[in-house]
């Protein structure tokens, strides 16, 4: 028997996307009632590590909702789908002044307005921070905010395995309850999705080990498309071993990157940046990164090669009131005061511009299915996503995602349990023969580390048609082996060894996605760069790419851009 | 690469299904110099022992998930080094809370008490966006800034000697965030909370040990929350009086 939970939405994943799809349900309608589902407690949500910043036009400011506009688009290499995008920079400032209004602590300028800071690819200031703990100060603030509204009701450790779809609509969700291990069945009249990104996908991430693309796996496997997979973002300033972030802000705030002669690269050399230097888009920088390391002007370290990442010019006080969180990380994770001297960085996996296919309303083909923030792809963020601009569309588009939901409910009847029920208890005992199942060949940590070595290797900075292609193959052969897993722990109550059988099947096949996507684009856009394909080929690739999940495999396909106001131009700064 | 070090981790195991009282079980870690005490914890978990429990996400000291008492004392173990212990590494979980599963304890309790003190923005009249932002002068930020830092890591709660013969006292962390919003120059709920602040587990348990301040990993300083909000409290029920009579 599995427990059933009604609601009328039900939401999976409580970073900043899902809180804010929930409180805009619970305040479009009075009556409405949200479960909110995720598998960690809202405020471990991964929004927390998000530091630099969250972009949004200035009212009086030097700033224009055109400019915040042609930024983005121009960042994303022009694959943006720009009713998206000005959907996205129109909402942008009402969103930050809600959550304002509801508390976060913004940096303020000394006569009390909100604080602006220069940011990558971003033509003005226009990147609202809370020193550099912006992510951190957002979710709490959302968080704290969804305590104030009972019918929002927290199913906190709470493990979603299968959407549960009848007669052609998405009614719900099964999940794991971790604490007893039962399988719970949430029903709904809508579903949203915002279970966040997949960077665990690869070895070397910024993500914390919650980033397994649950629900781009969920959404896969109920038949609706991933789209623009093939587009991961490199962050350019990542600590070496570890992948902690290194906000952005430091260079917003003035830091330079150097190479082993102690030469700003980026200011020196031609890497396409032009005047913006260290303030370029994430795409290009890792590039040059990773050019400079290629070129032998790497510093070698015991975690690989790196790049210093100088603040010392900044000064002790800036760096404090600015930067604090960077000072605590560099000092914890690596040993480096940078008021003293330089941290080492290195590129590293930071985000999945691609992910659930959606509109501009945040509804995916699948009636009754919504999904907002790094789980998405809207698109804005095209082939490249521009710094600050995720933490404000999760919230746009979780806003978004919770009024759409409201009104699908509104318009939708119950409908029969039945199906839904019994798809549940498929689900549980689909999972009780997982639990503990001794035969078998391999652990966990062994296929989850060959697949993150062959995603690096495949779907680096830097691309080429056969190490892609390797790279599918070997994924096909992990999926293989994945099916004859094998599993220590049969107990009911709180076995996380099974969660993480669940959550490396929901990165296979997202990495799968991702692989299959990248083979297939012939050119160099954004952040897919391919050695075989150096230019961009507008001619024939300016188009989503499309992955169909199918029991033989991936089916790719392909989806038009909308190009309204600003016609693709090569994209140089 | 530098010399591995080889150690002993003795960790707490607890099935509820299965054992009567939790136990302890040894494994033998070669660790790397550079190590937190979550790198341990993973690696037994990865290629030792499968059935191990433990929370934790980030990694990088801000989502709160991984506190334990390391040693007897409460550390966030994700940024807790190696290097400043023995060969013999005590991990259990965190003191004064009951335990699900190994290392995972039971936060129901601190939710309860993170919500009873309504930690949100309490106005007589909401805003609309389309108004604007407030202003807040860095001076009116710096009020309460240091007290909204807060991760919810709990180890504040394993440290307090209070907590440990009071469960139902509001504890640091809670009575910081409530602090952090009577402080906050846009909020008007401080009289809503301060009646919290004076029910029952109230901020007057609080023996002033100073113990959550020193292990807090953020340096809130919940102590000192507590102390002002103590403070607050009972200005605002005395001014009660005088706001009465002259009324």
């Amino acid at each position: 028997m599995v427990e059933i939970h009604r609601h009328d939405i039900v939401v999976v994943g409580g970073g900043a996307a899902g809180l804010r799809a929930a409180i805009a349900a619970v305040e479009a309608d009075p009556r409405i009632s949200v479960a909110m589902v995720s598998k960690v407690y809202p405020m471990r949500s991964h929004t927390v590590s998000a530091e630099g910043g969250a972009a949004a036009y200035v009212p009086g400011s030097e700033d224009s909702l055109e400019k915040h506009a042609y930024d983005t688009v121009k960042g994303s290499d022009f694959l943006a789908d720009q009713d998206s995008v000005d959907y996205f920079v129109e909402q942008a400032t009402l969103e930050l002044t809600r959550l304002e209004h509801w508390g976060c602590p913004w940096s303020r300028n000394p006569d009390g307005s909100v604080a602006t800071r220069p940011f990558g690819g971003m033509t003005v200031p226009r990147t609202w921070f809370a020193t550099d703990k912006v992510g951190f100060h957002m979710l709490h603030t959302l968080f704290q905010h969804s305590m104030r509204f009972d019918r929002i009701v927290r199913y906190d450790e709470n493990f979603a395995t299968r959407l549960l779809v009848d007669g052609g609509a998405c009614r719900g969700v099964a999940a794991i309850d971790i604490r007893s291990g039962a399988m719970r069945c949430f029903l709904g009249r809508a579903v949203i999705l915002a279970t966040g990104g997949a960077g665990k996908c690869f070895p070397f991430t910024t993500n914390g080990t919650i980033k397994t693309g649950d629900g781009m796996a969920l959404a896969y496997r109920a038949g609706v498309g991933l789209k623009d997979m093939e587009f991961v973002q490199y962050h350019p300033t990542g600590l070496p071993g570890t992948g902690i972030l290194i906000t952005e802000a430091s260079r917003g705030e003035g830091g330079y990157l150097v190479n082993s002669e102690g030469e700003r690269f980026l200011v020196t050399r031609d890497y396409g940046v032009g005047q913006k230097a260290e303030l370029g888009p994430r795409d290009m920088i890792s590039r040059a990164m990773i050019l400079e390391i290629e070129a032998g002007r790497g510093i070698k370290g015991s975690y690989g090669e790196y790049m210093n990442l100088d603040l010392r010019h900044l000064g002790e006080a800036k760096i404090t009131a600015k930067l604090p969180f960077v000072r605590e990380l560099a000092s914890t994770y690596v040993g480096v005061d940078p008021v003293h001297a330089p941290i080492p960085v290195r590129p590293v996996v930071h985000y999945m511009m691609g992910g659930v296919d959606t509109d501009l309303r945040a509804a995916t083909p699948l009636a009754g299915l919504y999904a907002a923030g790094e789980t998405a792809c809207v698109s804005m963020n095209g082939a490249n996503r521009l710094g600050s601009n995720s933490l404000t569309e999760c919230l746009v588009f979780g806003a978004r995602a919770g009024v759409e939901a409201v009104a699908h409910a509104r318009a939708t009847s119950v409908g029969d349990e039945a199906p839904l029920r019994s798809q549940t208890e498929a689900e549980a005992a689909r999972i009780d023969a997982l639990r503990g199942r001794k035969k078998g060949g391999e652990k966990i940590a062994q296929i989850r580390h060959e697949m993150q070595l062959s995603m690096e290797r495949g779907c680096g900075v830097y691309r080429n048609q056969a190490a892609m292609q390797q790279t599918v193959a070997e994924l096909a052969q992990l999926k293989g082996r994945y099916a004859d897993l094998v599993l220590e722990d049969s107990s009911k109550v709180f076995n996380t060894e099974i969660l993480q059988a669940l959550e490396l099947g929901n990165l296979l096949d997202v990495a799968e996605a991702v692989a299959v996507a990248a083979a297939a684009r012939r050119e160099s856009r954004g952040a897919h760069a391919c050695r075989d394909y150096p230019k961009r080929n507008d001619q024939e690739f300016l188009h989503h790419s499309m992955v169909f999940f199918t029991p033989a495999g991936p089916r790719l396909d392909r989806k038009g851009v909308t190009i309204t106001r600003f016609q693709p131009e090569e994209r140089k700064y | 690469m530098s010399e591995l070090r080889k150690r002993t981790f003795v960790v707490t195991r607890f099935d509820p299904d299965v054992d009567h009282a939790p136990k302890t079980q040894s494994y033998e870690v070669a660790c790397r110099p550079d190590w937190k005490v979550l790198d341990a914890l993973n690696f037994i978990k990865d290629e030792i022992d499968g059935t191990l429990s433990h929370r934790w996400s980030c990694r990088m000291a801000v989502c709160g998930s991984c506190g334990m008492n390391v040693d007897g004392e409460p550390k966030l173990t994700c940024k807790t080094s190696l290097a400043d212990y023995g060969d013999r590494v005590e991990i259990a979980p965190l003191a004064n809370f009951p335990i699900i599963r190994d290392l995972v304890i039971d936060m129901d309790g601190f939710m309860e008490k993170l919500e009873s003190v309504k930690p949100w923005i309490l106005v007589a009249k909401q805003k609309a966006a389309e108004e604007g932002t407030n202003r807040q002068s860095p001076e009116q930020l710096a009020a309460f800034k240091q007290f909204s830092m807060c991760i919810n890591c709990m180890l504040c709660y394993a440290a307090c000697p209070v907590v440990s013969q009071e469960p139902h006292f509001l504890g640091p962390a809670a009575i910081a965030l409530g602090h952090r919003y009577n402080m906050d120059s846009r909020d008007e709920g401080a009289a809503q909370r301060n009646r919290v602040f004076r029910g029952e587990g109230n901020v007057f348990a609080c023996s002033y040990a100073n113990e959550c301040s020193e292990v807090c990993p953020k340096h809130v300083d919940p102590a000192a929350a507590v102390n002002q909000a103590k403070l607050n409290a009972v200005i605002d029920w005395a001014t009660s009086f005088v706001v009465r009579r002259e009324g």
